[in-house]
């Protein structure tokens, strides 16, 4: 019997032969002929529906491909996750324990995290700093996965990230703790390191 | 007459292993490549037995047997890996975990922890027990300046108090209480307070003893590791070098810093398993202090030069003087934290151009005791002695003051310690150029004409000779930070720009002539040096090289 990697790389080899064309796919000009047909369809269809629209017709009849960002908006699978926040202990201060198992995890290598002891035994540590880049993020969810403390999660159906700046996509603790509290002209405060008091403090403030 | 050798043969797991009378099954295990786990066994202490966890089977036994604790005998089979074994190290870990917290997170350990290992390899189980578990006291307390204990990760295995009692003979630690209220401690009021406290977090196979300098630095997963040679004093005690090796990705961890922690590396001949702690944690000064750049005095204050400047005014001074037959009036002072490389080479040169005025600074003395620490604070006196090299600074500084010098090279050491503060002033005042080559601020850069970094030993490769004579490499764990070089590559450069040739670039190289042209070094080489290091040739040993024994 074979085995799986004998099957994989039969399967390969497959996918790598090329097939032989037919008499018809030969001569080539009726290939010209077809690709021609798709694009002047699309063309002629985009054109008419685009007028149609214009004068109030055919509306819900989407005009091209292209959508309409922000004005449309696609649904997507409702699993999406993308913006992170962290979560908060009850007093306002980090859950994360600073166990850098996301910072580990990250394929992007975006996350990063300067751990603190923490007064409280029980807990004994936790993210003095706490920085994710978004600009550099790949969405793909390992933090998440990885977090022992359930303490970093990703919002659901959140399709507003965007920035003007580099800057802009950087998200520090106080953001991750409380997001939308920068305004987007702000600059991050990148790698600020905060103690157990500015957490609580911070969660009054609101 | 000699008695004759007697053995025991044993059969492991099917292989045949021949062992010295004495021998315990455990290591007839390990010869037999059959290794057993263990967590209170430690080759350097006495055997207490009580982990359970090297459990093996040894036939006509009629129960498991630890391997740690039975004595290896004629004709015993030993059976490391049947079902009964591997049943039986899975139900020992599964009580070892019983209190056991869920720490792994915040564990500072984690990632080296023989816990976390043995599960993987032995445990595997589906937890049976769904008591309650019993808190101990102890969580994140201090037992000592450098050290934190959690009661609730400790697996008692007793490895700690045992090296108080045996090795450092100060017994701090102890284990108090009974049963699963056991609980180990320090005797109130007497903190874990010696020299080598350190080491008690190295035995400990679990993150019940945690480094207070390490703590939350660094995970243990983005660790790189060098073997090196700890420059703190004349034992030369082998050690690891940990450094960040993500630092390119993950600037943010120890504020960038490059060295996390030293561990002691395991020599027979000189320290065994352990180090002290003023050597563990006198790493700091890699990272700290360093001379990054060629600086060259400009009116009170200093300019960033390049090294192509500081070489050809160093050049052109030495051969105004060759021209001017005044090399009496250059003078150099070396110092014995230099490698065998580095002091061969200044040696060379500088005997080169007819400078007779080299000498070496004498090392800071310090505290000692008959284990390892000792009162000569710098890893290679016996290096400069065994190359003949006069320790007379006195006399050099001395012609300074008295202005029959007008170079004076200055490697390493502190003229101000050295001379006091006001001879220093005198002295820098006397001199035409005041050379200082170093890795660190110290107090001479304020006087010297000009500064060159130098690598510091973790940043380059070379060798120390310890005061038995031992002869042990150092290798690069980390870049030299900024234009900083080693001290033999600078002397080299000033050598191709006064026309001497020489035939080696690499510090290998540098050693295999010193072998070939110091007496004292006769039939050394990198490759025979190996992990351990080797012993200088004795004096009238086969001068072929061959009487030099690579084991001793
Ligand atoms: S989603 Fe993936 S890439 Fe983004 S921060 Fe988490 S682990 Fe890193
Ligand atoms: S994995 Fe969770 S607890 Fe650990 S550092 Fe990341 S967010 Fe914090
Ligand atoms: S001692 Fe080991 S198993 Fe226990 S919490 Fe620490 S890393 Fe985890
Ligand atoms: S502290 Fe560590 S070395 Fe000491 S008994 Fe506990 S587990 Fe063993």
């Amino acid at each position: 019997m074979a085995t799986l990697s004998d099957q994989l790389l039969h399967r390969i080899r497959e996918a790598h032969r090329r097939r032989t064309l037919s008499w018809w796919e030969r001569i080539y000009l009726p290939a010209i002929a077809q690709g021609l047909w798709v694009t002047s369809v699309h063309f002629w269809r985009n054109l008419f529906l685009h007028l149609a629209h214009r004068v109030g017709l055919f509306r819900r009849i989407p005009a091209a491909v292209t959508v309409q960002y922000p004005d449309e908006q696609r649904p997507t699978a409702p699993r999406l996750r993308t913006r992170h926040r962290l979560m908060q202990r009850e007093d306002g201060t980090p859950r994360c324990v600073g166990c850098m198992l996301c910072e580990t995890v990250c394929p992007a290598k975006c996350i990063y995290i300067v751990p603190g002891e923490h007064p409280d035994p029980s807990v004994e540590k936790y993210a003095r700093s706490f920085d994710l880049d978004l600009g550099k993020c790949v969405y793909c969810g390992y933090c998440v996965e990885v977090c022992p403390e359930d303490a970093i999660r990703m919002d659901t159906q959140r399709h507003d990230i965007a920035a003007f700046s580099r800057d802009g996509m950087w998200l520090d603790i106080i953001e991750l703790l409380h997001p939308g509290s920068r305004k987007h002209t702000d600059p991050p405060k990148k790698f600020i390191q905060l103690e157990l008091e500015d957490f609580r403090r911070l969660k009054q403030s609101g | 007459m000699a008695e004759p050798v007697k053995t025991v043969t044993l059969t492991v797991d099917g292989k045949s292993v021949t062992v010295p009378p004495g021998t315990t099954v455990l290591q007839a295990c390990e010869q037999a490549d059959s290794p057993v786990p263990f967590y209170c066994y430690h080759p350097g202490l006495s055997i207490a037995g009580n982990c359970r966890i090297c459990l093996v089977e040894i036939e006509k036994a009629p129960k498991l047997q630890i391997a740690c604790y039975t004595q290896a005998a004629e004709g015993m089979v030993v059976r490391t890996a049947s079902d009964n074994v591997l049943q039986g190290r899975q139900d020992v870990l599964e009580f070892l975990l019983v209190n056991h917290p869920l720490d792994c997170p915040v564990c500072d350990q984690a990632g080296e922890c023989w816990l976390q290992d043995y599960y993987m390899a032995y445990g595997l189980y589906n937890q049976k027990f769904d008591e309650q578990k019993v808190k101990k006291s102890a969580k994140a307390v201090s037992i000592g300046p450098t050290v934190m204990l959690d009661m609730e990760r400790c697996i008692l295995c007793s490895r700690c108090v045992r090296f108080c009692d045996e090795i450092t003979k100060t017994g701090e630690l102890g284990i108090f209480n009974r049963g699963d209220h056991s609980e180990l401690g320090i005797h109130p009021g007497k903190p874990l307070d010696n020299p080598y406290a350190g080491n008690v977090v190295d035995v400990c196979p679990v993150g019940a003893l945690t480094d207070k300098d390490f703590r939350f630095k660094c995970r243990v997963w983005y660790l790189g590791s060098t073997s090196s040679v700890c420059p703190g004093c004349s034992k030369g005690c082998n050690i690891e070098i940990h450094d960040n090796r993500e630092r390119g990705q993950r600037p943010h961890i120890a504020q960038g810093r490059r060295i996390m922690r030293l561990k002691p590396r395991y020599n027979p001949d000189v320290n065994q398993w352990w180090m002290c702690d003023e050597g563990r944690y006198g790493y700091k000064f890699i990272d700290e202090n360093r001379l990054t750049q060629v600086q060259l005095r400009d009116g009170s204050g200093y300019r960033a030069g390049s090294w192509d400047e500081a070489l050809g005014l160093l050049t052109q001074t030495l051969r105004r003087l060759k021209d001017a037959q005044q090399l009496d009036r250059a003078g150099v002072v070396l110092s014995t934290h230099l490698t065998n490389e580095d002091l061969y080479v200044a040696k060379r040169v500088f005997g080169g151009f007819g400078i007779r005025s080299l000498a070496v600074q004498p090392a800071r003395q310090g505290s000692q005791d008959d284990f390892l620490r000792r009162a000569d604070k710098s890893p290679n006196t016996r290096g400069a002695q065994a190359m003949g090299l006069s320790f007379d600074v006195k006399a050099v500084l001395e012609r300074a003051a008295r202005k029959e010098l007008s170079l004076l090279w200055v490697f390493g050491g502190d003229l101000v310690e050295l001379a006091g503060e006001a001879q220093a002033k005198t002295i820098a005042d006397s001199v035409d150029l005041l050379v200082f080559q170093g890795s660190n601020v110290n107090r001479t850069c304020q006087l010297a004409h000009m500064i060159l970094p130098s690598a510091v030993y973790a940043e380059k490769d070379g060798t120390f000779t310890n005061e038995a004579g031992r002869v042990q490499r150092i290798r690069q764990a980390v870049q030299p930070l900024g234009e900083a070089k080693p001290e033999w590559r600078v002397l080299l450069d000033v050598a191709d720009r006064t026309g001497f040739l020489w035939e080696f670039r690499d510090a290998q190289g540098v050693f295999g002539s010193l072998a070939s042209h110091e007496a004292a070094f006769k039939g050394l080489s990198y490759d025979v040096l190996g992990d351990q290091g080797a012993m200088l040739p004795q004096k009238g040993s086969d001068p072929s090289g061959k009487g030099s024994d690579p084991n001793r």
